[in-house]
């Protein structure tokens, strides 16, 4: 039995509920995980810098988009200004750190419970109007935000942008690859596991029933104000924590870098991912993060021969970002995290899958 | 308070908004009949701006020769994509519906910047005077075409769903889909239909807009503008979009005189509807003709 266990299952076996909660289905699973940690945790001592760089992007980038999903994918309400959120992160981050001079450690939790605060407020529409509605309101949320952003010089420094001091504990600085690597992945473990915890409480399991059907929701006593701004400040907590995260490793937060662009992008990550998973979240953005560098290197692998190609490559990795975004919606609309799991269905009765 | 002044932007804000109206009319359509929000409404005033240009500037044609091919190229462009990209997302929830349009936009936004390059690029002179003088006001002869091309495409509208077939037949989908089907009507080609008119309209405007301020990708954001005149007016009404054009399109204008006279903010012209469209939804979610909508278990 134990040794049947310890592979993957060929079916449904669960007979409790808690079997139904766990994190982890399978002991194989579980060590995946712990193997997968541990060899992030060397990663830094054999990858190169490049290859870091992105790491770091993606687990930034994750982290606000796992914050997307938990309010799209989760609650089912659409939000279009994410990216505006994330950039509230950033400047809180390095607003707090300058003017009162908390340490960049607590700074970022700090800027995400801002970032929370703010998303609290925007969400207040939330709790009125749905679906298109709320599309378009949350788009009005990230023009505001924007022109906030460029107007407030205080908060963040205006045309001129704000400076972010790197991350440090007890006087050790994280101030390369290397080490804001640990920090990055510290807060990706962290942040996942409490995604994954967060959906399995009460709270968790009403987002998805609101998202289901909120009538129904309604009338089997699930508050649907207070869910559905609260789902808000959650995601802005995430974007918050990611924003800040982005901030002290660039070191510099410029108000150009969050317009709706970014925005499109943090749907297109959960989509390609999958809305309404986890795990799918890290997925899409790793796609995201991956897609512009692929067309980068297809770009000067074909330029030598095609002139103007090179000069081109910003719009190409901008329409490469559009067209994913169309050709998963049309043919993989589930996402990759859907695609995962139909490989491993694939393999679970291996030679007899009839 | 400088008086002449405040007249000028009054008159720019009433021609800026019928073309507003003109868009959001275009917006209106495709949701009523289709059910879909489009975040590439801006895109099709681009791309039809930029195509007439090619045709006048790249190939040499004359005026009234190079709008007609725009036109058909437009219509034929809005069958294609409708068939190609949204028919598939019919059925499909919200969220996809949008992201779709949305990567529609971004996707051809940066083509044609790829295409035509970043910068605005000017029409050649399509009118021998630049400017005419109307009662002791300087309007330039594009936006007195622009008002007398939308009032006229306003009351084609309206002739085209009071008294044509297809009208009819457009209203009937946009009452109930199933209804409509079991009588006839050909709900692919009333899709089809829809967004060919709204491409080749919003093309219209996008020419107009392009001969006043030039081309280039600023243009698309003639189709974000659009959200707060259609939540204005009420995302199923067409009248709605017209008068929430004016109402946007005046209110932008006053909110810049009252900022170059009183308040010194800067960038009030851009940030104004976005103010107005979240005060709309928290007063009447439903803008002031859009219908409530009722739900059922």
């Amino acid at each position: 039995m134990a040794s049947a266990h310890s592979r993957m299952r060929c079916g449904e076996f669960r007979t409790t509920y808690q079997q139904d909660m766990t994190i982890f289905p399978t002991p194989l699973s579980r060590r995946t995980a712990v193997g997968a940690i541990i060899f992030l945790l060397l990663a830094p001592s054999f990858l190169s810098p490049y290859l870091l760089n992105l790491g770091i992007q993606i687990g930034y980038y994750g982290i606000a988009a796992l914050g997307l999903n938990i309010v799209v994918g989760f609650t089912g309400q659409i939000s279009l200004g994410h990216a505006a959120f994330f950039g509230f992160g950033a400047f809180a981050s390095a607003w707090i750190n300058n003017t009162t001079g908390i340490p960049v450690f607590f700074c970022i939790p700090l800027a995400g419970a801002m970032t929370m605060a703010v998303g609290l407020i925007v969400g207040i529409p939330a709790g009125r109007i749905k679906g298109l509605y709320l599309a378009i309101a949350t788009l009005a949320s990230q023009f505001i935000l924007e022109d906030f952003f460029s107007r407030a010089d205080w908060f963040t420094g205006g045309a001129y942008g704000a400076m972010a001091n790197p991350f440090s504990v007890f006087g050790f600085e994280f101030n390369n690859d290397q080490r804001y690597w640990y920090v990055v992945l510290f807060y990706v473990v962290a942040m996942f596991l409490l995604g994954t915890n967060l959906l399995r409480t009460r709270d968790g399991r009403a987002f998805v029933a609101v998202r289901d059907h909120y009538l129904s929701a309604e009338i089997m006593g699930i508050n649907l104000n207070k869910y559905r701004i609260l789902s808000f400040g959650i995601s802005s907590f995430y974007a918050g924590v990611g924003g800040a995260l982005f901030a002290h490793y660039l070191g510099f937060v410029s108000a150009e870098g969050f317009t709706i662009l970014l925005s499109i992008q943090f749907l297109g990550m959960i989509i390609i991912g999958g809305m309404g998973s986890v795990m799918g979240s890290l997925m899409g953005t790793a796609f995201m993060v991956l897609l512009p560098e692929v067309m980068e290197a297809g770009v000067h692998l074909v330029g030598s021969n095609t002139p103007g190609l090179t000069q081109a490559l910003a719009y190409i990795k901008e329409m490469s970002i559009g067209l994913a975004i169309i050709l998963f919606l049309i043919f993989e609309p589930d996402g990759l995290a859907h695609r995962w799991k139909m490989i491993k269905a694939y393999w679970k009765l291996y030679p007899f899958s009839y | 308070m400088n008086f002449e002044l405040l007249t000028q932007l009054l008159v720019n804000g009433i021609i800026v908004g019928t073309l507003y109206g003109v868009v959001a009319m275009c917006f209106v359509l495709i949701y009523k009949s289709t059910q879909i929000v489009n975040f590439a409404q801006g895109e099709f005033l681009l791309i039809g701006a930029w195509t007439c240009w090619a045709l006048l500037v790249k190939f040499e044609l004359p005026f009234y020769i190079g709008f007609p091919i725009t036109l058909v190229f437009m219509l034929i462009f809005g069958i294609l994509l409708q068939m190609v990209v949204l028919r598939p997302m019919i059925g499909e929830p919200i969220i996809s519906v949008i992201m779709v349009t949305i990567g529609l936009s971004m996707f051809f936004q940066s083509l044609m910047s790829w295409m035509f390059g970043g910068y605005a690029k000017s029409y050649p002179q399509v009118f021998e005077t630049q400017s005419i003088n109307i009662l002791g006001l300087q309007i330039q002869t594009a936006y007195v075409m622009s008002l007398v091309i939308s009032v006229v495409i306003m009351i084609g509208f309206y002739y085209f769903f009071k008294h044509s077939k297809m009208g009819l037949a457009m209203r009937a989908t946009a009452f109930n889909q199933q209804v409509a089907q079991s009588l006839g009507i050909s709900v692919k080609k009333v899709f089809a239909a829809s967004w060919a008119i709204s491409a080749l309209v919003s093309a219209m405007a996008g020419v107009v807009v392009g001969m006043v301020n030039g081309v280039s990708s600023a243009l698309s954001f003639f189709g974000i503008k659009v959200f707060p005149v259609v939540i204005l007016g009420g995302l199923d009404s067409i009248v709605g979009a017209i008068v929430g054009g004016l109402i946007i399109g005046v209110l932008e204008n006053l909110a810049e005189f009252f900022d170059s006279q009183w308040l010194h903010l800067g960038n009030m012209y851009t940030i104004a509807p976005f103010y107005a469209l979240v005060i709309i939804l928290m007063i009447k979610p439903y803008g002031l003709f859009g219908t409530k909508d009722i739900e059922r278990i």
